[in-house]
């Protein structure tokens, strides 16, 4: 059995949906969790009833706002007396940042962004995506222990059967150590969505816009739907939505249970990022885009009739 | 200042990647290669800053195959001074990397001001050197920078998290930044820019030449395949006015029904 340390971040207050998906993949290694802040015992029931045995709570100066070095420091100086021999954590924008950092200061390896691994014994096999996903290989860590991953969000999925740990949970004082880039300020995203790799659905748009303002039958949608709204590099480099929103190759690799694509042709780069999606839809008025040999459910049509019927039909199931 | 540049040689991004023989790594031998897109960002990043603080250099790194040096050369076009090249398979890990730009950097005999990267390489999309780099010369960093700032010794730099928000940060040189889309607009090379970048000076390096060996491989790759093809979907004809809604009713019926995902 390994000893696995679960870092989990927190997001109002609530563990993310990821711990939860890689706690529920550990059943059969120890799982302990450590948290950087506080968390309501509610939630520690919840990371118990998914199977960590132990929760830790990290507490210390300077770490009310997220850095790379006090967040990397702060877990080092926990982990290093833990004897553990994995430390996983989500492939959040933190989780992505500090991870790399943490694993350095320990002198071993990290396999970024994987999206299932499996334990053989002691060992950890994980699978990642390369080339935004065009290619699947098996990763392995070797080097000094513990060996790291991060986990991409909603890859796994929740576990269909818990298998509860002993659920304790314990204060940790945490030193943040010396911080040299520190934030003085968060801006605030416009929207208060989801991030695009975290969605559970995506609707995107693609050349066929025209315009950043007709984006706007998009957002009706996905406010019905819940769905965060997207868009391919054709859009974004032609300034009709922000690259924070670009999905691809060279944007953000997404895997929602639904993505649902409009007037997106489907280059090659698109496709990478897009094609772990459970469930694709596309529409498009051109019958050969390449976007429909991915797509689950295909709609040849104008967008700007179709999205609308759409919006409609949704809000009639969805009441 | 000093101003370094690590940059990657990927796959060009409509490259359709295929598994080599014995799945360690893709078959290298029709790609036509490009630098990494995100390290376009962090050259021009560096041209900006040596633009602002007179007297400056720009090194531009690479640590890869020897087959092509297109990375370093469109970087020399674009206006860096000289680059740095460390031989090495295409498929290194990013610790190794990271120590084998640590070494090179070294080996350069100028003390860093400033070192900027593109945020993740398209190939093995790690997001990793940065910070490991980081962490291994003991300087502060900011990955994912979408806004930057200098004032003296200070930067300010604007780093984007989830759905768009944004993390403003200040810091001093020398420090590392990982830039993401949207910090600038790379220019390209001119034409006289690039006849003078095949003067400029390339120095070579072994791994070995800057201290890593194949002990340092933290990561190993196998089993390189494509991913599993779905099987074709189901396809509608909405062109006609008269079936739009009947079709769009259909499909929502599917996703609620048969997909379960609605």
């Amino acid at each position: 059995m390994a000893k696995v340390l679960v870092y989990s971040e927190l997001n109002k207050g609530n563990v993310k949906p990821v711990t939860l998906e890689i706690l529920g993949k550990l059943n059969g290694q120890d799982a302990e969790v450590a948290i950087i802040g506080d968390v309501s015992d509610e939630q520690v029931k919840v990371l118990g009833e998914y199977g960590a045995n132990k929760i830790h709570k990290l507490k210390g100066d300077k770490l009310d706002k997220y850095s790379p070095e006090g967040y990397a420091n702060a877990l080092h100086n926990f982990i290093k007396d833990g004897s553990y021999d994995y430390v996983l954590a989500g492939a959040t924008s933190a989780g992505k940042d500090f991870l790399p950092r943490l694993a350095t200061k320990f002198e071993a390896g990290l396999a970024s962004d994987c999206t299932n691994f499996i334990f053989e014994g002691d060992t950890f096999h994980g699978t990642r995506p390369l080339f935004a996903g065009k290619c699947l290989a098996k990763v392995d860590l070797q080097g000094p222990k513990p060996h790291f991953a991060t986990v991409r969000p909603n890859a796994l999925g929740m576990p269909e059967t818990k298998n509860a740990g002993a659920g304790e949970a314990s204060d940790a004082s945490a030193d943040a150590g010396d911080i040299k880039a520190i934030i003085k300020e968060i801006v605030a995203s416009a929207s208060e969505k989801v991030d695009l790799t975290e969605a559970n659905i995506i609707i995107s748009g693609g050349r066929a816009m025209k315009n950043p303002e007709n984006f706007k039958i998009l957002d009706e949608c996905a406010s019905v739907i819940g769905a965060t709204v997207g868009a391919s590099r054709a859009a974004v480099d032609s300034g009709f939505a922000p690259p924070s929103m670009q999905v691809g190759q060279t944007g953000k690799t997404v895997s929602p249970s639904l993505y649902i694509a409009c007037g997106i042709s489907g280059a090659i780069q698109h496709l990478a990022g897009m094609r772990t999606s459970k469930v694709i839809v596309a529409i498009n008025t051109d019958p050969d885009a390449p976007i429909f040999t991915k797509a689950d459910y295909g709609i040849v049509g104008d967008l700007y009739k179709i999205v609308p019927i759409l919006t409609e039909e949704f809000k009639k199931i969805l009441g | 200042m000093n101003i370094f540049v690590c940059v990657k040689q990927v796959p060009d991004t409509e490259t359709k990647v295929q598994p080599n023989g014995d799945g360690t790594f893709i078959e290298t031998n029709a790609i036509k290669w490009i630098m990494n897109p995100y390290d376009e960002f962090a050259v021009e990043q560096a041209l900006l800053v040596k633009a602002a603080n007179a007297g400056s250099t720009v090194t531009v790194l690479r640590v890869g195959g020897v087959k092509d040096t297109e990375a370093l050369r469109t970087a020399m076009a674009m206006g860096a001074d000289e680059a740095i090249l460390v031989e090495a398979e295409d498929n290194l890990d990013s610790y190794s990397i990271a120590k084998a730009l640590k070494g090179a950097i070294e080996k350069s005999g100028k003390n860093p001001d400033l070192i900027l990267c593109g945020k993740q390489a398209i190939d093995d999309d790690c997001l990793q050197v940065p910070q490991v780099l980081a962490e291994m010369i003991s300087l502060p960093s900011v990955a994912v920078i979408v806004g930057f700032e200098q004032n003296g010794e200070s930067v300010t730099v604007k780093r984007e998290i989830e759905g768009g928000a944004l993390e403003v940060y200040e810091l001093n040189t020398p420090c590392i930044l990982a830039t993401n889309k949207g910090i600038n607009t790379p220019r390209y090379a001119s034409l006289p820019g690039i006849m003078k970048a095949k003067r400029k000076p390339l120095q070579q390096l072994s791994l070995a030449d800057v201290g890593v060996e194949a002990g340092d491989r933290r990561v190993v790759y196998s089993n390189f395949q494509l991913p599993p093809e779905k099987p074709a979907g189901k396809k509608f004809d909405a062109t006609d006015e008269a079936n739009e809604a009947s079709v769009v009713a259909e499909v929502v019926g599917l996703l609620r029904n048969e997909a379960k995902v609605i």
